[in-house]
């Protein structure tokens, strides 16, 4: 059964474009993929992310246990601070990427994407050495908060004194008068917080959110304004870009991995080795030269042979040039190589660039 | 949302318009078209000078998130292709019985436009999709 978040009922008033999203009804664009890209990037959009999963880990051991899960480091951390990492299998793919947030040594919370929460959580529950995990994404909204002029709404609707509040750095608060998490994270490539709520206060911030953003351009934002802000920061969607086939440095997220922490974590012996070994094939950012768009699934091809495909690709609003990513063997992985994109049946050129496409 | 749909357009199943010019036939697609596949970022147009048989496809659209093949509602020669479409897709959104008009088409035989959906079936055809 396709299920709904708390703000659904507020997404078909805006007359959004509804889609099933990994089992969850969801808003695809409200008016235009493209005007929604573009209010995040020079004014500010909102978000319904109500539908990642939160996993808890809570009581003594909490850090030490979800650490040996994650990729990353959380022993590193200060409490109140958040970190991108990895689930990964014995064979250093992915089982998801995550948020991990550090409340305390006694209290962390993985965020996870929608359509792996169940995975992800009989993962963890199978290999959690002490403390263990809890779902709790049933007591959790989510509404992001993204653009150049996030900070100065979200300033105006809480007393937490936002500027203390670092880039994946957390705090907690009213906004609007409803006690939540506001974390400096995002996915957009712009400055920008997750606000966690109870689901049965996300529609009052919603709405407030909505009211009080008016005059700074807000506007609600769909998945297809997510899906090509993050291309354009070439930030990895799961289930495109990483999976359970390609391994972490594979996919250049080598630097969410600690490889010499304390403890380890699931997959760290299998990147050690591939990381003596050498890749074969690395996940580059692309610019088609020709006529055409890349899409996901679209063969790449050096001199007539197939040599990967599109992991995502798109028309990068802002960049305003066809932009993708894709596997490719190492030798093709540099700034500069060319290889050839199928794009029915025609092979388009595209060449290796720099990334994230977007920059200020 | 059958959108906005001229009454003086011929239409086909496939959301495209036609619009008889003198000898030729103006060719775009539908506003109900542009608002299914929100924003258009490419069009793939037809030589001028192709050949184009009525119901096979001769182009592409694609927007943000989905490709669509653009299908030709006469048998004819294309004579000019809208070449501002290219460099400014979005029109297809903004005015597509306008600016957004993707070709024009010498039918091999006029009489076929009569075959073709009056506004009124169209409507009907977009309020039963």
């Amino acid at each position: 059964m396709t299920r709904r978040t708390p703000l659904n009922d507020a997404h078909r008033a805006l007359g959004a474009r509804m889609v099933d999203f990994a089992g969850w009804d969801m808003p695809v664009q409200y008016s235009s993929v493209i005007a929604e890209h573009e209010a995040v990037r020079n004014a500010v959009g909102l978000f319904d992310v109500s539908h990642m999963g939160e996993i808890e880990f809570r009581g003594p051991g909490a850090l030490e246990t979800a650490n040996r899960l994650i990729t990353n480091d959380l022993s590193k951390c200060a409490d109140g601070q958040a970190l991108y990492a990895g689930l990964l299998n014995e064979q250093g793919g992915f089982v998801d990427d995550v948020v991990a947030y550090r409340f305390s040594p006694e209290h962390i919370l993985i965020v996870v994407n929608a359509s792996n929460k169940d995975k992800d959580f009989a993962w963890m529950l199978a290999r959690a050495e002490g403390v263990k995990p809890v779902d709790r994404s049933d007591d959790y909204a989510q509404i992001a908060v993204q653009g150049p002029k996030a900070a100065a709404l979200v300033q105006r609707l809480t007393p937490v004194d936002l500027t203390k509040i670092g880039t994946y750095r957390f705090a907690q608060g009213p906004v609007a008068g409803i006690d939540c998490i506001v974390s400096r994270t995002g996915y957009t490539g712009e400055d920008g917080f997750e606000l966690y709520c109870a689901p049965g206060d996300a529609e009052a911030l919603w709405k407030a959110l909505l009211q009080e953003g008016q005059a700074d351009g807000v506007k609600p934002c769909g998945l297809g304004a997510r899906d090509s802000l993050r291309t354009e920061m070439k930030f990895a969607l799961y289930g495109n870009d990483i999976d359970d086939t390609h391994t972490a440095l594979e996919a250049g997220l080598g630097w969410i991995c600690k490889l010499d922490k304390a403890g380890g974590f699931i997959g760290r012996d299998a990147l050690a080795k591939q990381k003596a070994e050498g890749l074969e094939r690395k996940l580059v950012g692309f610019e088609v030269t020709g006529s055409g768009i890349p899409r996901h699934g679209y063969p790449l091809l050096k001199d007539g042979q197939r040599v990967g495909e599109v992991t995502s690709g798109t028309q990068g609003p802002s960049v305003k040039k066809p932009i993708g990513m894709g596997y490719v063997p190492v030798e093709l992985s540099t700034e500069g190589s060319t290889f050839d994109v199928e794009i029915r049946g025609r092979a388009v050129p595209a060449v290796v660039v720099k990334t994230p496409f977007w920059k200020k | 949302m059958a959108g906005n749909i001229p009454p003086d357009l011929k239409y086909t199943q496939e959301h495209e318009w036609a619009r008889q010019q003198g000898s030729v036939v103006v060719v775009g697609v539908t506003d109900h078209a542009q608002s299914s596949l929100g924003d258009v970022v490419y069009v793939e147009l037809p030589k001028v000078g192709a050949t184009l048989t009525a119901g096979k496809q001769f182009g592409v659209i694609e927007s943000t998130k989905a490709v669509s093949d653009l299908f030709a509602p006469l048998t004819g020669k294309v004579v000019k292709v809208n070449e501002a479409l290219p460099d400014n897709p979005s029109a297809i959104n903004t005015d597509p019985y306008g600016a957004g008009w993707i070709l024009e088409l010498e039918p091999s035989d006029s009489s076929q436009l009569a075959g073709l959906l009056d506004a009124a079936a169209y409507g009907n055809l977009v309020k039963n999709s």
